[in-house]
């Protein structure tokens, strides 16, 4: 039987014909395609390859794009296409978000004609794979410090640094790849990368126990010689990779309440089924019920934040702050969710016969990507004090 | 080359079945719908010919205004056309009235290939097709997995019982389809926003001169009596197991005794 959705204040009402549309979709993709396969993969520590053409036919890579036979949603039902992915895996959902947010909006928004005209329609139909380098190994919530630097040379540049924690890295053709330009001064400018160039190695991170199912790599650039044509030429600044950072942060914001939507379901399920103390369902003592009542209480919230945060995305009236509140709080409620879940199955909730703990184990990662939990509060403490309590980098 | 698919909006292989209350159709409250799972096998087959060779897919059905969600499903997985034979205020139609009014509309198009799951989800009575090639005095072939083209003709694979059986036939045709290693694409999203904005053409039986009031209801050729759904499994019985010896004993005594199959 399929998922049938949490829906428990009539929120589908809320949504278009068409936002369904493609919601449902994704849903039955996920049910199908991806959740026979994802606990295999996930204990394997393979990324599922074989749905990458499957989800290009889909046009889930760059769905709001409006050109290239894309077909330009709206930002809302991109967003279930998040949800309903994370419900999957956060892992699945972590590829298609790097894929679309990371890499083709930013080539979409800021690269030259010709690097749209070469890009864009590759990695919508998944013939190219792309990643986002920022994160440096010394560098994480504190990105403006980079190390990587580029530096010309006649009319090429040479890049030289190395990158770290980076999603889909060992297997992209194309790395959007930020760094800073002349010295460790100079302003920080987008590159893309190609695999294959000489210099340029992408080993992955070993023994990772979170996100099984992706792929994360470390990026190394030895005196990698790039053509001039591949800079980036419509953004100079941190505010360059931070607009990317906002639109995948947006879409996590939905992938947290898909990853607690599968938990909570799983674990309602359970509660329902398992007998315990005069054959009566788990699901009948109060401190079972409490939980359950707290996973659909917040899934609630953070359904209705997200979908705000989409209306507004859409009007033109979204701000980051809006995204780090989102993100921080739906994130967050999925990690509470997972581990209620997890208690409420007993054993149950440790073994790869139901997917509680792979999302357990996910989640970890996305509360830390995309802005760290606390990250996104300073953030959101500076946005109503008006003051800075660290130095945090703005778009 | 122009194919015409034939899509049935049956309730969900996931149904829990319930009897209605006149006895002799089903519960449909709460039931889920969908495009037949031998139907999506044969749009998928009509699908790639067209990538293929070029030419139109259009989708059609016999059916309620809520089959056009299956309609509109086709377009969105690629069909350029859709036509939905209503079946407000008819009767229980049973295969040769279906039949009937799929063929008296496929007159008025121009189909190479008119395609149809072998069977409907659901009814399984396996009858739409081979009534179909005879209604539009056509060749048909059923239980086609494979399909090369030729001039003029098709060589169809038929999965017949331990082997394949190779035929071929002239267009027009009329094909029925097995399940086969053509999986039944996705939409797209592109797909779904397209399909939104097309028309889907509604005729009525009478617009097509078929009198179905005639062969419907109770005056269809088949009518259904009585609608029972199977004995309720029984309980499981277990034999504990902590002494497999004796264990053994008892399962004999129970496999001769109670379930008498020894
Ligand atoms: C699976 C995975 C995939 C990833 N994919 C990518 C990718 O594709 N591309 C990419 O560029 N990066 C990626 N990252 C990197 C990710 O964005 C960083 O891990 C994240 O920004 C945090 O950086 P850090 O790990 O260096 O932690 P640190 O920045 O060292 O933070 C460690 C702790 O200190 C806290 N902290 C730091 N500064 C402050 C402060 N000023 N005040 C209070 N607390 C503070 C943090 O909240 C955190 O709890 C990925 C990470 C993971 C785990």
């Amino acid at each position: 039987m399929g998922f049938p959705g949490v829906d428990f204040y009539g929120i589908d009402e809320m949504l278009s014909e068409d936002e369904r549309a493609v919601r449902d979709l994704v849903r039955e993709f996920v049910d199908e395609e991806v959740l026979p396969i994802i606990e295999e993969c996930a204990y394997e520590g393979r990324f599922p390859k074989e749905l990458v053409p499957k989800m290009a036919a889909m046009n889930l890579y760059g769905p709001t794009i409006p050109e290239y036979g894309l077909p330009g949603l709206n930002n809302v039902a991109y967003g279930l296409i998040t949800q309903e992915l994370e419900r999957g895996d956060s892992g699945l959902r972590s590829f298609v978000s790097v894929q679309s947010s990371l890499v083709m909006f930013p080539i979409y928004k800021y690269g030259s004609q010709e690097q749209k005209d070469r890009w864009i329609p590759a990695l919508a139909k998944g013939e190219a794979i792309g990643c986002f380098g920022l994160t440096e190994p010394d560098f994480g919530s504190n990105p403006n410090g980079m190390r990587t630097v580029a530096k010309k040379d006649g009319d090429d540049w040479i890049l030289n640094g190395a990158k770290a924690w980076i999603t889909n890295g060992s297997i992209a053709d194309v790395a959007v790849v930020w760094a800073k330009v002349g010295g460790s001064d100079g302003p920080i400018r987008g590159f893309l990368v190609e695999k294959g160039m000489k210099g340029f190695t992408a080993p992955e991170h070993r023994m990772k126990m979170s996100l099984r199912a992706s792929v994360t790599s470390q990026l190394a650039f030895e005196d990698v010689r790039l053509p001039g044509a591949n800079m980036l030429p419509g953004v100079e600044g941190i505010k360059g990779p931070l607009s990317c950072l906002t639109q995948a942060r947006y879409g996590i914001s939905w992938g947290g309440i898909g990853s607690a939507m599968a938990t909570y379901q799983c674990a309602l399920d359970y509660a329902k089924s398992r007998k315990q103390f005069k054959d009566r369902p788990i699901a009948s003592h109060q401190m079972v019920q409490a939980k359950l009542a707290f996973m659909i209480t917040e899934i609630t919230k953070g359904q209705l934040l997200a979908l705000r945060l989409g209306r507004m995305k859409d009007a033109g009236t979204m701000t980051p702050n809006h995204v780090s509140m989102a993100k921080r709080n739906n994130v967050w409620v999925a990690r509470e969710c997972a581990k209620l879940a997890r208690e409420i199955l007993g054993a149950n909730g440790i073994v790869g016969e139901y997917p509680v703990f792979r999302h357990l184990a996910n989640i970890e990662s996305v509360f830390t990507y995309e802005g760290t939990h606390d990250i996104h509060t300073l953030i959101l403490g500076q946005a109503v004090t008006g003051i800075p309590s660290y130095n945090p980098p703005m778009e | 080359m122009n194919h015409v698919v034939c899509i049935a909006y049956v309730p969900d292989t996931d149904t829990k079945i319930k009897v209605g209350a006149s006895g002799t159709s089903i519960d449909e409250a709460g039931v889920k719908w969908i495009v037949s799972p031998y139907d999506e096998y044969a749009l998928e087959a009509a699908l790639r010919a067209k990538e293929a060779k070029g030419g139109t897919v259009t989708v059609l059905t016999y059916g309620p205004a809520a089959a056009e969600t299956g309609l509109r499903d086709g377009l969105a997985r690629g069909a350029d056309e859709a036509v939905r034979i209503a079946s407000e205020g008819v009767g229980e139609a049973d295969s040769l009235a279906v039949a009937t009014l799929l063929a008296a509309q496929i007159k008025t198009m121009k189909a190479d290939v008119v395609w149809l799951g072998n069977k409907g989800v659901g009814t399984d009575a396996q009858l739409v097709v081979p009534m179909l090639g005879e209604l539009l005095d056509l060749p048909h072939v059923t239980l086609v997995t494979e399909l090369d083209w030729k001039d003029g003709s098709v060589v169809a694979h038929r999965e017949i019982e331990g082997a394949t059986e190779i035929v071929e036939a002239p267009l027009p045709v009329v094909i029925g389809a097995q399940k086969s290693k053509a999986e039944p694409r996705y939409a797209s999203l592109k797909g779904i926003m397209a399909a939104k904005k097309k028309q889907i053409a509604v005729k009525k039986p009478a617009d097509l001169g078929v009198d179905i009031a005639s062969m419907s209801g109770a005056n269809a050729a088949v009518v259904w009596t009585k609608l029972e759904l199977p004995a309720a499994r029984q309980a499981v019985k277990l034999v504990p197991a902590d002494d497999p010896a004796k264990a053994a004993e008892e399962l004999l005594r129970l496999l001769r005794e109670e379930a008498k199959v020894l």
